[in-house]
């Protein structure tokens, strides 16, 4: 079990309700807690062309996540 | 290229100011790209919209496409200014100017670094519809709904 920080942006803040939320977890990569969350948050739907970040630096779905991680859900990206 | 090259701006760009900043005399070509807000999207009025920009990792990230294109393509100078917040129809939304020694270079580098902005920078626009409508762009299938629309 770790603990990590969820962040969420534009449209997923909008869904989840929430800006950030502290979350102990089994999830071992942000795939696997995005699953998680959608438990939490029944708006929360799909991740595709979605990007994820940890600690403010890109990351992908299948890295490993460590307790005290900070995971920032990006929503697809529409800047330009 | 040392210096911070990307930057947010929440106040209008200066556009003869980014021709200013990157002229270099040793340079031949200079390329540069302006998007602005269009008053339609998909069919729909658009009256302006509002960009969200996560910033710390925007600067990070926009910085290393800069970095990349300067090497990819052997650009003298580069610099690229996104806005945030509410912008206007009309308005400079982003800008990106490159100089190098030709122009073919130019113009692939002034390229890379728009695209490349376009699909990595955590950045979101809210469109603001003519019908009063507001919308998230591309974020159409990210929610769950139980009837189709």
């Amino acid at each position: 079990m770790i603990r990590v920080r969820v962040r969420w942006f534009a449209a997923y803040r909008e869904l989840a309700g929430t800006e950030s939320e502290s979350i102990e977890t089994h999830a071992t990569t942000p795939a696997e807690l995005f699953e998680e969350m959608k438990g939490r948050h029944e708006s929360l739907g799909g991740r595709s062309s979605a990007l994820v970040a940890i600690d403010d630096q890109m990351s992908d779905w299948s890295a490993q996540l460590r307790d005290g991680n900070e995971v920032l859900f990006f929503p697809p990206v529409s800047g330009g | 290229m040392h210096h911070p090259s990307f930057r947010i701006s929440s106040s209008p760009i200066d556009i003869d100011a980014v021709r200013q900043t990157i002229n270099d005399e040793d340079c031949g070509a200079y390329v540069q790209f302006e998007g602005w807000i269009r008053n339609k999207n998909e069919g729909r009025g658009v009256n302006r919209l509002a960009y969200e920009v996560y910033e710390p990792l925007a600067l990070k990230e926009g910085q290393k496409i800069i970095e990349e294109a300067a090497s990819r393509y052997g650009l003298t100078r580069a610099v690229c200014i996104h806005r945030a917040g509410l912008l206007e129809l009309g308005d400079c939304a982003v800008i990106v100017g490159v100089t190098t020694p030709h122009r073919d270079e130019a113009f692939k580098g002034c390229r890379y670094i728009i695209d490349e902005v376009k699909k990595r920078l955590p950045i979101w626009k809210k469109e603001h519809y003519a019908d009063g409508d507001q919308e998230w762009v591309n974020c159409q299938d990210i929610g769950r709904t139980t009837t189709s629309s």
